[in-house]
């Protein structure tokens, strides 16, 4: 991978940030009657998208979008709109269909906008300066380069569907009139590769990727030997034999776990009796090796950032600690009926969501052996190791608890992986997995989402196959 | 305002088009979008949220042999259109595509489909109507039983116009409405939570309330969740399987719909690959795949590239006809598109999708089928699913499940996943009830999701693995 040193591209003056946004938010809230409180969301960002196959480019996306979101309260009812465009015809006719929106919604005193808590936030530098003055042909020769090493990367590669890079430049302004003025920006890139193995018959996929904050770093290296590892150890695969057996999860699987799990601690979901941890503060909700922390000041998360989606400084919350569960995950308006006060952890789907309370960056306390993967595998002596989950949305509730998904991996024998298996399920609940768990891995990787990975091993669990 | 995407002019989309060419490439597409979304929800008792949502642009291809340049704006000025067509031919400037032929500036002609001038129009329902309705359904709901702790309904409504101009000469527009009602409850017992779901959905506006009856619906979730409060773990294991009439076609839109995506096909990614004329299931499987049903979910008059909606019969009596076909990787191939090219907005690329997917009734009584079950799993409601298109492995989930006892249902199950081989299960089918019914869904593929419509009558698959904990 080439890197550039060539500054001085088309963002000129891109260190300070958004202003440019921070001023149009702050010129719509001032439009704000007496009697209303107004909220202003503004997001601009740049994309490109560069798909290789069969050694062309299959596609190649470049384009600049933005939005905003207005939420209106008058009288504790809440309203809100949102528009893709910064016209400035578009931003009057949002505001006045957000307070139309507003006359409709039940009263409810809980209702309102985060106000400056005095927490200070934690600078986090998440803006790759480089990434706009790269050229789109770096790109391009990326992605190409990329498909290229994986077709070559094992002879039983019999085909690379999709090489992609793509990278995003995102920038927000948030300013409502209860005191929230707050604006960040950041950078992604990514390269991600999808592979098909094949022998005789039998063919086997998986995917490998890097991701980073720009262009610089993307390691094809790592995601050709990741997909092509993957795909090659699962041929010869066959239905796996049912039973109980402890299940060790891969980093990338276990972070979906996480993922799951943080939604049952969402203060909204909690109070609205859709969590199965409802009521159980300060219970003994898993075992001694579990304490699990959010925390997106860690600039080495993927999820890191300084302000919230409501424009409080992001904070360390700490979740569950030692198998007890210490607390939920607040925005303004779950922290407020729960009589207690937001935890800096509002997050929205962009310009056309409403915030509500989640995580940026769940990661588990590495058990006290300091496993790699390895470990875990040697530790657990005979299982199942499972490299990939589907069903995840169609078989896990964070509301009952009910966990069954697809899987597809490899066996566990003499504390080493041996025969590869698919088309198997495993099941448990999610109360039942956390008072399992059996290991908990030293080796956290910050991918992709809302949660680290690590390799985590759970008892316990039923396997069905033939 | 209301329908700017529609009156962009065909002299400046002739421009555009010329633009887009002008650096080489042999296809230039010009899609336009309109889009206002409204939703309410009703959650805890409250109206929480009204929402609405507008969004206008357009996404420019062009196509210059196997590679495309694609570039999207929200500017839909004749300046902001020529500026995307620019930043769109890069592709075909910087040579990164195999060939270069310059495409003369073409004069469009507009098309419809067979429903393209038929709709009339659209009804709008006020925002206190949606209200009463949310509240209907709220109140149906908790008059379910003393054990539902909670209920969420929500109402979105959305209306899209489309134009579609390209380099060929087409010009196509759409106007979409669809309406979506959804509930879901919470019931609380000594075994926990559980939860029950329905929602309706039709290429419909308001009109969908003359169809149905929102406390119906929160009826069903209610006792959904309720009955899964007395629900015993779902078996592990393979066992027959009997699919209800509606949901059920989720295990074909998974098992093989996917699988016939011409995407996949032409990448040697899907396990049905270089299997036309083939027996890949029972002969009591027809699958369909019909855009143009009355207002099925996943109904439209012309698709996202512009070509109308048409009835493809991909399996037909387990012989395998057809995949199914957008303009890119039709034209590989030298044939036309099957009208299966959607996108999820002006931003994104069109690709292969299904549209409303759906296997012919059969001439089984649907309770005879259970009857002649002597034990297995009888699934009232599957909830979604997934497949991996190159192993043909998929899951599909249950959201209310039986058990089948001696040719009787008897004991509710709770939710699992049933894993199995779609090239496997398809041959497995052997009863087809004569009791159809369709479902809407969602469906997402490579990061965009569109309406679908999915549907079966009641049928027996012979033996899937279910994914429960009890041994």
């Amino acid at each position: 991978v080439s890197t550039t040193t060539d500054r001085g591209g088309s963002k000129g003056g891109a260190a300070q940030g958004p202003d440019d946004l921070l001023a149009l938010a702050e010129r719509v809230a001032a439009w704000a009657t007496s009697g209303e409180e107004v909220e202003v969301y503004v997001a601009r960002g740049d994309e490109t998208e560069v798909r290789a196959y069969d050694g062309a480019v299959e596609s190649l996306t470049s384009a600049t979008s933005a939005g905003i979101g207005i939420r209106v309260i008058v009288d504790h009812k809440l309203g809100f709109a949102w528009a893709g465009s910064l016209d400035e015809s578009v931003l009057g006719e949002t505001l006045a269909e957000a307070r139309d929106n507003a006359r409709f919604a039940t009263a409810d005193e809980h209702v309102r906008f985060a106000v400056p808590d005095g927490v200070a936030a934690v600078p986090v530098d998440l803006w790759d300066e480089d990434l706009a003055s790269v050229p789109t042909t770096d790109k391009v020769e990326l992605a190409l380069a990329l498909e290229a090493q994986a077709r070559r990367a094992d002879s039983r590669i019999r085909q690379v569907d999709a090489a992609d890079y793509g990278d995003a430049s995102v920038e927000v302004a948030l300013v409502s009139t209860s005191g929230i003025r707050a604006s960040s920006r950041k950078t992604s890139g990514y390269i991600s590769v999808g592979v098909i193995a094949g022998e005789g018959e039998a063919s086997q996929t998986a995917g490998g990727f890097s991701v980073g904050r720009g262009f610089a770093g993307l390691d094809p290296d790592k995601a050709t030997d990741d997909a092509v590892k993957r795909a090659v150890r699962l041929l010869g695969a066959t239905k796996g034999p049912s039973g109980r057996s402890t299940v060790v999860f891969d980093r990338r699987v276990a972070t979906t776990l996480l993922s799951v799990v943080s939604s049952a601690l969402s203060g909204e979901a909690v109070a609205k009796g859709r969590s199965f941890f409802a009521g159980r503060l300060g219970e003994q909700v898993g075992d001694l090796v579990l304490t699990l922390v959010d925390d997106p000041t860690d600039p080495r998360a993927y999820g890191a950032a300084a302000y919230d989606a409501e424009g409080l400084a992001c904070r360390r919350n700490v979740l569950i600690d030692q198998g007890v569960l210490r607390g939920y995950l607040y925005d303004t308006v779950a922290g407020s009926r729960a009589g207690t006060s937001s935890t800096g952890s509002a997050v929205r789907g962009g310009f056309a969501g409403t915030p509500g309370p989640g995580c940026r960056a769940l990661t588990l306390a590495p058990g006290p052996e300091g496993y790699d993967e390895d470990g875990v595998l040697a530790a657990v002596g005979e299982g199942l190791f499972v490299q990939s989950m589907t069903g995840v949305h169609s078989g896990v509730s964070p509301i009952s608890g009910d966990f069954s998904v697809g899987a597809e991996g490899l066996m566990i024998r003499d504390g080493k992986l041996a025969e590869p298996v698919r088309e198997i399920t495993v099941a448990s609940t999610l109360q039942r997995m956390l008072q399992s768990l059996v290991a908990v891995g030293a080796d956290v990787e910050w991918l992709p989402g809302i949660a680290a990975g690590q390799t985590l091993a759970v008892g316990d669990m039923q396997i069905s196959g033939i | 305002v209301e329908e700017e995407a529609a009156v962009i002019d065909s002299p400046v989309l002739e421009r555009v088009l010329a633009e887009a060419l002008r650096h080489g490439g042999d296809f230039a597409e010009v899609f336009a979008e309109d889009r206002s979304t409204s939703s309410a929800l009703l959650d805890d008792g409250r109206v929480e949220e009204l929402s609405s949502g507008r969004e206008r642009g357009a996404g420019i291809r062009v196509v210059s042999g196997e590679t495309t340049g694609f570039a999207h704006t929200a500017d839909l000025t004749e300046e902001g259109l020529l500026r995307a067509a620019e930043a769109a031919s890069a592709v075909a400037k910087s040579g990164g595509g195999r060939t270069t032929t310059v495409a003369a500036g073409p004069t469009l002609t507009e098309t419809t489909g067979p429903r393209g001038s038929e709709r009339g129009s659209v009804l709008l329902g006020s925002k206190g109507d949606t209200l009463d309705l949310l509240r209907r359904a709220d109140e149906a709901a908790r008059a379910s039983g003393d054990s539902i702790s909670q209920v969420q309904a929500g109402c979105g409504a959305s209306r899209r116009h489309v134009l579609i101009a390209n380099s060929e000469g087409l010009l196509a527009r759409d106007e979409q409405a669809r309406t979506r009602f959804s509930v879901s409850c919470v019931a609380v017992g000594d075994t926990g939570l559980q939860t029950g779901f329905e929602s309706a959905a039709r290429t419909l506006g308001f009109e969908l309330f003359d169809e149905v009856s929102v406390e119906e619906l929160a009826q069903l979730a209610a006792s959904r969740a309720i009955s899964k409060l007395l629900a015993r773990p779902a078996p592990s294991g393979e066992l027959p399987v009997v699919l209800a009439g509606g949901s059920g076609g989720i295990l074909f839109h998974e098992a093989c719909g996917h699988g016939l995506e011409a995407d996949h096909i032409v990448k040697d990614a899907s396990v049905y690959t270089g299997m036309v004329g083939q027996q890949v299931a029972s002969p009591l499987v027809t699958l369909v795949d019909d855009g143009t049903v009355g207002s099925e979910w996943g109904t439209f008059a012309v698709d996202d590239e512009g070509r109308p909606a048409q009835r493809n019969v991909l399996i037909d009596q387990g012989v395998l006809t057809d995949y199914l076909w957008d303009f890119l990787r039709a034209r590989k191939e030298g044939r036309t598109s099957s009208g299966n090219g959607r996108r999820q907005t002006y931003q994104h690329l069109p690709m292969v999708r299904m549209t409303n997917t759906f296997l012919l009734p059969g001439e089984d009584d649907p309770d005879e089928i259970v009857a002649q079950t002597p034990r297995g799993v009888y699934v009232a409601k599957l909830g979604g699913g997934q497949v991996n298109t190159t192993t043909g492995d998929f899951v599909f989930g249950t959201t209310e499940a039986y058990l089948i006892e001696g040719g009787k249902i008897t004991e509710p199950l709770r939710d699992a996943n049933l894993i199995g081989n779609g090239p496997e299960i398809l041959k497995r089918v052997d009863a087809v009830a004569t009791d159809f019914a369709m479902t809407p869904g969602t469906c997402g593929k490579d990061g965009q999701s569109v309406p679908v419509g999915c549907g079966q009558a009641t049928l027996r698959v012979t033996g899937v693995t279910i994914g429960g904990t009890a041994e």
